[in-house]
């Protein structure tokens, strides 16, 4: 009972980090239709500015603030440089630069860490251990399926009752018509980009505060898992890609309990069925809505 | 008439081309010795300039985006290593498992018919070559049957996703007797095997294998682009529903153009295992399909002389002319940024500058044999590399 | 065209010579003289190999590796071959800890026109660059590669540590002496063939002991170890034995120190740390690691090799900004002087020569006594040091040396 209840904890804290960067996902497909290769690196880069941020002696509270402002900073400049000179480009274009920037960002890590795993500063606050059910555990497990859900709830508000959240949905619904109608796409979609960010430097805290270590290549499999999860949800639907998360959080602690041998080779490999699936079946998601295709 | 004429020309021009860069590299490494660098960049350029071309069919010539070229190779690898393996090495290639279950190895029972040298070697090795690139293509047509349905970036992360669990798959120990699970498959016969041992001294023909079998694949796509198959994915390329209004099959040229740029990810991929003379899952990872795709990009989308010149290019740089990045000092330059890993940011910096700004990489969608018309000097510089 | 192509091999061969001198910074001191001034006194030049990760998973232990090499190098930066004093020029090269980077970074050192090879950290990296030294006529020593397949079928391939079917003996037997353990969790990256080789010895010798073993595996990049280390406790194994790269190690070990895991850890030589230690420092976790060298086994060495971590910042960095001494730098430093008794024997620093003078070297190292077996050139070890981690301090010190 005591295991079951730890790998279920386990499972929700990795889903809600995943759902942090699934919603960054899920806010860029749905608007510039462009699956965004380098957000799980953003993400790990927001850790490594932490633990720079840190090696410079400032205090806690602050690097982490100042953490989140680069990051957000980042994804900015990266969306400026890197996407927007291609508005008119074909999509594969965009991918591919998205492609890019993630080379791009894993490279310069690998340059500047010297390809050596970076400790990230312990949290006092969250890292303290609570007791749950018998299964002992961080407080970031408790934590992040709160901050998650308040999350979800803020930004359902904004994009339902705010003028840029009404922007931003018609935006989604038909880029040149809204454009048309005086929107201004560019504002909104940095927007889209800073809400993102921000998103993936709040997940990069929790998910690196549980596990402290970060290499180069450590954004790479939580930001794919986080598109799984944004895909199986329904791209385009914020709560939609926060439960597919957290489905995928929980399942992947469950095959990694589970008792056969040789079972936890396929962990990865079940998120990619399962996306495999969901598309061939459902490309919609849980609560996509269907796209028409224009001729 | 006049268009006939050209075609034929450029295509004789081509065969000339190919046949002097093999007798140039034959003669290269047989007189300057077959350990310099140069020769590294051969033989990986020529695998690495298959398999792009072979991505290139596919995103390039029909438009549809696939990121599943390592699994692609990883199945041609595996294929091409677990039908090579010596019987005498299986042992001990294999010695976590007692053995492979795979009791013959492809060299060997031709060695049993036409006894041992050089002629069952080769016929081996070809024979291995093939059936590495056939289930790819099997591979591609089973997974092709679902997800070639899927739109642009949807077929892009399915067929990503297809090659990690493919990766996953390799790796498990419960098949170990075959693949051997994490460990590598050693002892197949690689590139130098090919290097013929006389009495007066070795023929080097170690490069000259992995390109002779990249020029052959390469004229089979050439000749395939070139004709209604060829024009079919191009009209899917350029829009699917006129395509099929002008009474194109779009599945069956969708899974087609799959299956070939998989079956030829295949040969790439058994080129890959004789290249680094091991079989291994790890290393089939999304970063080399990625690689391969920036190499596609600076080449050219559509182009496939441009894949080819940018893949020794890219391979060039990165195994040789800018190793001094990584290590201190370049072009005499000494500086504290030149430490490791620092070549690769150089890289990305490039090949972002290229996405940006040079959108239709080093040749666009044009061929090398099109500028034989008017600046022949420079493409007969281009065919020799 | 010949004429162009040969100009351009040769900038490319000198440019890559200036840069594997100034490569190492710690070594340039010595390495960088011997190219330029070396030539006008008339000296020699014997050139090194080295092939060992700067990048990549093992980088931190590759440099480490590396650091051994290098202060041998400056403690004797001449050999006499045949009555003429030789140069030693380490040429670097990075094999990027991928197996897939190995071979050019192998065939990098062979059109340097090094003797031998020393090298590489990690066996994987090893194996795959084997075929290419073998193919080219030049010996390569293996420093800390335990994988049995290294050397298996190669004769130009040697090693001078233990072998990892010794090694997962040694750990199992330890975990049946120690802790009469019966039950063991078995953890390790999927795919890595060091890690399921040791594995998989360990499973053979602690079965045959009446254990029994519950495997997992996990994938690469992974980083979430707390299922894996729960299932462990409620499976009830009685030790728990990671062989695993550091970047996994220092996860796993934190984690394990969060979940108030009191199980015992038991690791292989690439454990033997400073990140580790440093992950391990101020908890609960016990942790025991097989190593080839416990410091204070040459007091001397030690002195040496600390003065040269201390005196030079790079080689500081090199070593993970302390100066504990790893077992990788003791190895390397007796590789080198393997190495050098290797040319001395040959006469000459043709690299045909050293292969075959290499299966009758002996030399008493650092690390105890090395001579290699006629069979694959394997180093004959019977002994392997077991380290505990000293929690409170961030130290290793000496639990037993095991035999088998």
């Amino acid at each position: 009972m005591e295991y079951a209840i730890s790998v279920l904890l386990s499972g929700i804290s990795v889903g809600g980090q995943y759902a942090l960067i699934a919603i960054g996902y899920t806010m860029v497909y749905g608007i510039l239709r462009l699956i965004n290769f380098a957000h799980g690196d953003v993400f790990m880069v927001s850790g490594l500015i932490a633990i720079y941020l840190t090696t410079m002696g400032l205090p806690l509270p602050v690097t982490l603030a100042l953490a989140v402002l680069i990051t957000v900073l980042l994804g900015f400049l990266i969306e400026r440089v890197a996407y927007k000179p291609l508005r008119s480009a074909p999509r594969m274009s965009v991918m591919i630069s998205a492609i890019g920037v993630s080379y791009l960002l894993q490279n310069t890590a690998t340059f500047v860490t010297g390809g050596q795993p970076m400790n990230y500063p312990t949290i006092p606050a969250l890292s303290k251990m609570v007791t749950i059910g018998g299964a002992s555990t961080t407080l970031v497990t408790v934590v992040t399926p709160v901050l998650v859900i308040a999350l979800v709830f803020g930004l359902v508000q904004l994009i339902n009752h705010t003028k840029i959240g009404m922007a931003m949905r018609a935006v989604a619904k038909d880029f040149e018509t809204s454009q048309l109608m005086g929107i201004k796409i560019n504002r909104v979609i940095s927007t889209t980009f800073i809400i993102g960010s921000a998103l993936a430097a709040l997940g990069s805290i929790l998910y690196f505060t549980n596990y402290p270590y970060i290499t180069p290549t450590a954004g790479a499999m939580p930001g794919l898992k986080a598109f799984v999860a944004a895909v199986f949800g329904g791209i385009g639907s914020i709560p939609g890609a926060v439960i597919g998360a957290f489905l995928i959080g929980i399942c992947e602690n469950i095959i990694k309990a589970l008792p056969f041998e040789g079972a936890t080779t396929f962990v990865d490999a079940f998120t990619f069925a399962l996306l495999i699936i969901v598309l061939v079946f459902k490309p919609t998601g849980l609560f996509g809505e269907k796209a028409t295709e224009k001729v | 008439m006049l268009e006939k004429k050209r075609v034929n020309t450029g295509a004789l021009l081509s065969l000339f081309g190919a046949v002097a860069a093999l007798a140039l590299v034959i003669l290269l490494e047989n007189t300057i010795g077959p350990t310099g660098q140069l020769f590294t960049v051969l033989k990986k350029g020529a695998v690495y300039a298959l398999v792009a071309v072979s991505m290139n069919l596919l995103n390039g010539f029909t438009g549809l985006f696939s990121l599943g070229q390592a699994g692609f190779m990883l199945l041609g690898a595996y294929t091409y290593a677990i039908l090579t393996v010596p019987v005498a090495a299986k042992d001990t290639v294999y010695y976590l498992y007692g053995g492979s279950a795979v009791k013959f190895s492809l060299p060997d029972l031709f060695a049993g018919i036409f006894g041992d040298g050089m002629l069952s070697l080769t016929l081996g090795v070809l024979v291995a070559i093939v059936l590495g690139g056939l289930v790819a293509a099997f591979f591609a047509w089973l997974i092709g049957l679902p997800v070639l349905r899927l739109k642009s970036d949807y077929l892009a992360i399915a067929t990503l996703g297809f090659a990690e669990i493919i990766r996953a798959v390799f790796q498990w120990q419960a098949l170990g007797p075959i693949t051997n699970g994490a460990n590598m498959i050693t002892q197949i016969p690689t590139f130098s095997s090919f290097n013929i041992k006389t009495e007066s001294g070795t023929i080097y023909l170690s490069s000259a294998f992995p390109m002779l079998i990249m020029i052959l694949c390469l004229a089979v796509i050439v000749m395939l682009i070139n004709s209604s198959y060829g024009r079919a994915f191009k009209a899917i390329r350029e829009d699917e529903i006129a395509a099929e209004a002008m009474g194109i099959n779009l599945p069956h040229h969708k899974m087609l153009s799959f299956c070939i740029s998989s079956f030829f990810a295949g040969v790439g991929g058994a080129l890959f295992a004789m290249y680094a003379s091991n079989a291994q899952a790890m290393v089939y990872t999304s970063t080399m399909t990625y690689e391969i795709l920036l190499i596609v990009v600076i080449g050219g989308i559509g182009s496939i002389s441009g894949s080819v010149i940018a893949t020794f290019l890219y391979v060039a740089c990165s195994e040789w002319w800018l190793r001094g990045l990584d290590s201190g000092s370049f072009l005499g330059i000494q500086s504290d940024l030149f430490r490791n890993g620092f070549r690769m940011v150089v890289f990305s910096v490039v090949i972002m500058i290229v996405v940006l700004f040079f959108r239709r990489g080093i040749m666009g969608d044009r061929e090398i044999t099109d500028l034989f018309k008017k600046r022949p000097r420079k493409a007969a510089k281009e065919a020799v590399k | 065209m010949k004429k162009f192509l040969a100009s351009a091999l040769s900038a490319a061969l000198l440019l890559s010579a200036l840069a594997g001198c100034s490569g190492s910074g710690s070594g340039s001191a010595s390495g960088s003289a011997p190219a330029g001034s070396g030539a006008s006194n008339g000296d020699k030049v014997v050139k090194i190999g080295v092939f060992e990760p700067a990048s990549g998973d093992s980088a931190s232990g590759g440099k480490k590796e590396m650091l051994g090499m290098q202060f041998a190098n400056s403690e004797t930066p001449t050999v006499e071959l045949g009555g003429e004093t030789y140069q030693v020029e380490l040429v670097y090269a990075d094999n990027g800890s991928s197996t897939d980077k190995a071979p050019s970074a192998a065939s990098q050192l062979v059109s340097e026109g090094v003797s031998v090879v020393l090298g590489s950290y990690g066996s994987g990296v090893s194996i795959a660059a084997g075929p290419i030294f073998r193919d080219a006529g030049i010996p390569a020593m293996g420093v800390t590669c335990t994988n049995p397949n290294v050397t298996a079928g190669n004769d130009h391939y040697f090693r001078i540590c233990f072998l990892d079917p010794f090694q997962g003996t040694v750990l199992a037997n330890f975990a049946t002496e120690k802790f009469s353990a019966k039950k063991a969790y078995l953890l390790g990256e999927q795919g890595n063939e060091y890690d399921q080789g040791l594995i998989a010895f360990f499973e053979q010798a602690f079965t045959a002991a009446g254990g029994t073993v519950i495997k997992d595996s996990f994938p690469k990049n992974n980083s979430d170890f707390t299922s894996y280390l729960n299932k462990a406790k409620s499976e009830g194994a009685e030790v728990i034995f990671t062989p695993v790269s550091i970047a996994y190690a220092t996860q796993i070990i934190t984690q394990a120190a969060k979940l108030g895991i009191d199980i015992p850890f038991l690791g292989s030589d690439t454990l033997d740390d400073n990140k580790v230690l440093e992950a391990a420092k101020g908890t609960n976790v016990h942790l025991y690691v097989s190593t080839f060298y416990q410091e204070g086994g040459n007091p001397e060495f030690d002195e040496g090799i600390k003065n040269y971590i201390n005196s030079n910042a790079d080689a500081k960095t090199a070593n993970g900004g302390d100066d504990t001494i790893a077992a990788v730098t003791a190895m390397g430093y007796d590789a080198y002087y393997v190495a050098l008794e290797a040319l001395k024997a040959a006469g000459s620093p043709k690299s045909s020569d050293v292969q075959q003078a290499l299966w009758d070297v002996e030399y008493d190292g650092v690390s105890g006594h090395i001579a290699f077996d006629d069979t694959n050139g394997d180093a004959i070890r019977d002994t392997a040091y077991i380290k505990v981690c000293d929690t409170a301090a961030g130290a290793w010190t000496l639990e037993k040396s095991q035999t088998a």
